[in-house]
């Protein structure tokens, strides 16, 4: 049986129950508890530490309420209930990339609670709950001489990262497929890049996701046995393994066999999960009230005015596209995928270029060019205000297409003033009927053959008169105008 | 010569009979001398003291009218107090060799007042113990009668001004760790409001009880210390915001018309005679004030200890986590990560550190958290709802320091023995209320300390007290044998 046919005959017995836990590091200029710098990944190993990330003796974190601000937007994005109290605590476990001993979480009292994020899967809507979004602080990196720290000869520890806010986004378990699984990360993904609390990055771990999956007979009312699974780095990975946990979770369930409580880890290489820790081996984190940070109130006017900062989130932006701008679901959903392209489009429309050119444009040529040259619009040469007024020159007819598409692809990389190009070197469009009819008479003189076959019904031996006509005029002509000018003459000889 | 106080010095300084490189020399001597009876040093920071000096000479020349009281005159740090760049090892071996790159912040506001650093004392290890001879580097001897302990943990800071090696130092209180050492040595020692002085830079034992504070030889000197360090820090985000009440105002207002309290419980059979014979002469003293004594009831106070016992190791087991010999202090090389876990802090940590860090350890774990530490915490609930109701029938309390003098070392082997020390002062640390003693009288040649305990950001009201009952007695006057030495 192929992997999709044995994971479907395994989904007519049993359900599949979900839960994704969604690490996502927050943009903030400074990191938690400390005025260090938030960015890790540019500075030099151990570059971004003070004596209160490195955990020295004597020194307290402070809060960082730019952090509190993002957790809280990310929270109402997301339809949470905001207490009115919250707390940290501190979570115990001894490992060198956590200099303190313990990290400050948030166990019984977080920032946010009961919140849930809609998505349409295969037709479907899927309604999955939130839990609770928390803020915490990330741990520092290592880098072993050896595949783990046990049996490393060496380590090298990097705390840059350390004390990175981390923000915890704990699903409730009621996702059913590992389909459901992957949509419902690629959305929460677009919310918090929308939002701009995070920046999406699964490969670099901005962005991490944790699994829990079980699996019941269908009908049964009890949870099976859940398995935590890490280590996953994209969708992909993440839809992978759930897959290869069923397959797993089913055949010992098949063989009559019961399974373990523990945490797996997916090996991408071997495309399976190999068991990391039972429930025995579990930390015992010993959490509580974290003594150096006072209780945070949140009071209503607060939340008002973080709620105040969100911006229109890309599902009821794709509504509006379709309903003001007269778009298609398809165009309306890719032109809102990112914030960024949203705002580029809107923008576009406001500089009177008409709503369905430029959504042509942007999602066509300019995407392409994006792609290419990894570099997008708003950052290329031509910016956006430049592919307004190349493109207002399209729907004044000044330009025809194609000399359309090739100033693009220049001045995308070059800059430039695009009415000034047209103008100096005379790339107007040729639309003039007099001038036009004489070299349509010309290359139908020229072309015998084509006009013959073209009035014996042929009308793909246009194609060679119109080419005639456009190198005539060094590929300027108006083409739509060419077309009915070399129609009306051959057909009313 | 007698040794000065903070007053007296800052005017010899200002009418040129003396220097701050003076004062400085003389401080250095005499910890010189009485170093090897006392071992009340862990270093000596000659350099930096002369520096300091140096500093503060040309700040009285150039200010001599803003110049600070403290400005120029030597005081010693708890070890457990960093400054960058000086040996700070908290009395434990694990951070032999540790130098802190920042200074605390009550430290940093003496620094900015032209204090001047003599040395960081010795005191417990990791400030846990109450008679300094739980320090990895030894005992710290009593400067009335060196056998004996000097209480603890700030023991080192107790002593030296005991001795009159300096007018001042700091210490820090967790459970008595002022209070207490203060009454075995006969000089004023203060815990402030929790929240009052910053504690950052300070090394943690209990985050939610720790609270520095001064020792000194008046009350008076006692006020202008602490209005020094005194007051918010955005570096500390437990301390308090609000504008601090200058105790130096209400200083000689008196107690006539007070209100004080006696908790029926902090005068029980644990107290030694002696020491309830000289504080019960200290209420009469009161009440010749012109204060007006009455009993009062703590009922909690016998489940206090025990509470307290709960609470700081649990904070203690998580705070001393991060001395894992991985990044900073000494460390037991050993080929595996967790034997080298197992051996840098087996090593490093002595035994009463050992022992709250396994029961702070297993107060804290599944299955017993709700029975230990949540329990823990809503009797510390009632406790401070125990002091504010008797703050409604009372303006302040008056008992006992410590329920007995200055006990010889080595005699309390037994851990809670020990920790029986605390009873009368940690219920103030629970609280997060302010508490001072002062002398107040002898048995057998050593000395007793009363205790005064006010309401939360009372700290003015406490040493107005404390200095009524001071101007009206002379023990604080007496000296130890190595200060009578000095003069």
């Amino acid at each position: 049986m192929t992997e999709t046919a044995t994971i479907a005959a395994a989904l007519d017995r049993y359900e599949v129950v979900i839960g994704l836990e969604v690490h996502a590091q927050l943009l903030t200029r400074s990191k938690m508890f400390c005025p260090c710098p938030a960015d890790y990944t540019s500075a030099a190993p151990n570059a971004n530490t003070c004596p209160v990330c490195l955990g020295l003796p004597g020194v307290l974190p402070t809060i960082n309420q730019e952090a509190v601000d993002f957790t809280v937007r990310t929270a109402l994005a997301l339809h949470c209930d905001i207490p009115p109290f919250t707390k940290f605590d501190r979570k115990n476990y001894f490992y060198p990339d956590l200099p303190k001993g313990y990290q400050i979480s948030q166990y019984d009292l977080p920032l946010s609670v009961s919140g849930h994020l809609e998505f349409p899967v295969g037709g479907d809507a899927v309604r999955c709950g939130i839990t609770r979004v928390h803020l915490e602080e990330d741990t520092g990196t290592m880098h072993h001489a050896g595949d783990v720290l046990q049996s490393a000869t060496s380590s090298l520890i990097d705390l840059n990262r350390c004390g990175v806010p981390l923000m915890e986004i704990v699903g409730e378990p009621d996702l059913r497929t590992p389909e459901a699984a992957r949509e419902y990360l690629v959305r929460l993904r677009q919310i918090l890049t929308y939002i701009g609390v995070n920046d999406g990055n699964l490969e670099k771990g901005s962005f991490r996701c944790d699994a829990n999956i079980s699996l019941r007979p269908r009908g049964a009312q009890e949870l099976g046995v859940k398995v935590e699974v890490k280590n996953m780095n994209s969708f992909r990975a993440v839809q992978r393994a759930l897959e290869s946990e069923i397959e797993r979770q089913t055949e010992v369930l098949d063989a009559g066999g019961t399974l373990v409580q523990e945490t797996r880890g997916w090996v991408e290489a071997q495309g399976r999960t190999i068991s990391q820790r039972s429930k025995e081996q579990a930390h015992d984190y010993r959490y509580f009230p974290e003594p150096d940070l006072p209780p945070l109130r949140l009071d209503a006017a607060f939340v008002e005015r973080v709620r105040a900062t969100l911006p229109e989130l890309p599902e009821a932006r794709a509504h509006r596209f379709q309903q003001q701008y007269g778009l298609t679901a398809y165009d309306a959903a890719v032109l809102t995928d990112t914030r960024d392209e949203a705002d580029t489009y809107e923008a576009l429309v406001a500089a009177r270029v008409p709503a369905k050119l430029a959504a042509n444009w942007q999602s066509g040529d300019v995407a392409a060019l994006a792609n290419e040259h990894h570099v997008p619009l708003q950052h290329s040469g031509l910016g956006i205000d430049g592919l307004a007024s190349l493109l207002r020159l399209v729907d004044a007819g000044t330009i025809n297409g194609p000399t359309a598409k090739e100033l693009l692809a220049e001045l995308y990389v070059s800059g430039g003033n695009p009415e000034g190009l047209v103008r100096d070197r005379g790339l107007a469009q040729v639309s003039d009927t007099a001038e036009l009819s004489a070299l349509v008479d010309a290359a139908i003189t020229a072309n015998p053959a084509a006009a013959a076959d073209f009035r014996a019904g042929k009308q793909r031996a246009l194609g060679q008169l119109m080419r005639a006509v456009k190198e005539a005029t060094g590929g300027k002509a108006d083409m739509p105008l060419v077309n009915r000018l070399l129609r009306e003459r051959l057909l009313e000889q | 010569m007698t040794p000065r106080t903070i007053t007296e010095l800052a005017a010899a300084l200002r009418d040129g009979s003396t220097t701050p490189r003076t004062l400085l020399d003389a401080a250095l001597a005499h910890v010189d001398r009485t170093e090897q009876d006392l071992n009340a040093y862990l270093a000596v920071t000659r350099e930096l003291g002369y520096m300091q000096a140096d500093a503060a000479s040309h700040m009285l020349e150039e200010h001599p009218d803003t110049a600070s009281p403290l400005c120029g005159i030597p005081m010693a740090l708890k070890d457990v107090l960093c400054v960058d760049g000086i040996d700070t090892t908290a009395g434990s071996k694990i951070l032999r060799g540790f130098k802190p790159p920042y200074t605390s912040t009550a430290v940093q506001r003496l620094f900015d007042a032209g204090a001047v650093c003599v040395g960081k004392t010795n005191c417990d290890e990791f400030a846990m113990g109450s008679s300094t001879e739980n320090s990895a580097y030894g005992p710290v001897g009593n400067p009335w009668d060196i056998e004996r302990v000097p209480g603890g943990s700030s023991g080192g800071s107790a002593a030296t001004v005991a001795a009159g090696s300096v007018p001042y130092s700091l210490g820090s209180d967790t459970g008595g760790s002022i209070r207490q050492p203060a009454a075995l040595t006969g000089v004023v020692g203060f815990k402030p409001t929790y929240g009052r002085i910053s504690r950052y830079g300070l090394i943690a034992f209990a985050s939610s009880l720790d609270q520095i504070g001064p020792f000194t030889r008046t009350v008076e000197d006692c006020a202008l210390v602490y209005t020094t360090i005194a007051g918010h820090d955005p570096r500390d985000s437990t301390s308090d915001p609000r504008a601090v009440d200058d105790p130096l105002a209400s200083l000689h207002a008196g107690v006539a018309g007070m209100r004080l309290g006696i908790p029926r419980e902090y005068l029980g059979e644990g107290t030694e005679p002696g020491v309830r014979d000289a504080v019960q002469a200290a209420f009469r003293v009161l009440e010749a004030q012109g204060a007006t004594l009455q009993e009062v009831s703590l009922p909690s106070t016998d489940v206090a200890l025990s509470v307290y016992y709960i609470i700081a190791p649990a904070e203690c087991s998580s705070n001393l986590a991060r001395y894992d010999g991985v990044r900073f202090g000494s460390r037991v090389e050993r080929p595996s990560l967790t034997d080298t876990y197992l051996q840098t802090r087996g090593v490093g940590f002595g035994n009463e550190v050992k022992r709250r860090v396994m029961l702070g350890t297993y107060a804290l774990s599944s299955g017993y958290y709700d029975a230990y530490y949540r329990q823990a915490q809503k009797v510390r609930t009632l406790v401070s709802q125990e002091f504010e109701a008797v703050f409604k029938e009372v303006d302040a309390i008056v008992c006992p320091t410590s329920p007995s003098v200055a006990f010889p070392m080595g005699s309390r082997d037994d851990p809670l023995s020990m920790y029986m020390c605390d009873v009368v002062t940690l219920p103030a640390n629970l609280a997060g209320i302010p508490g001072i003693s002062v002398p107040c009288g002898f048995v057998d040649g050593l000395p007793v300390g009363l205790q005064v305990i006010a309401p939360r950001f009372e700290d003015a009201r406490v040493m107005r007290v404390a200095h009524a009952y001071e101007q009206a007695t002379d023990f604080h006057a007496q000296l130890s044998p190595y200060a009578s030495a000095a003069a």
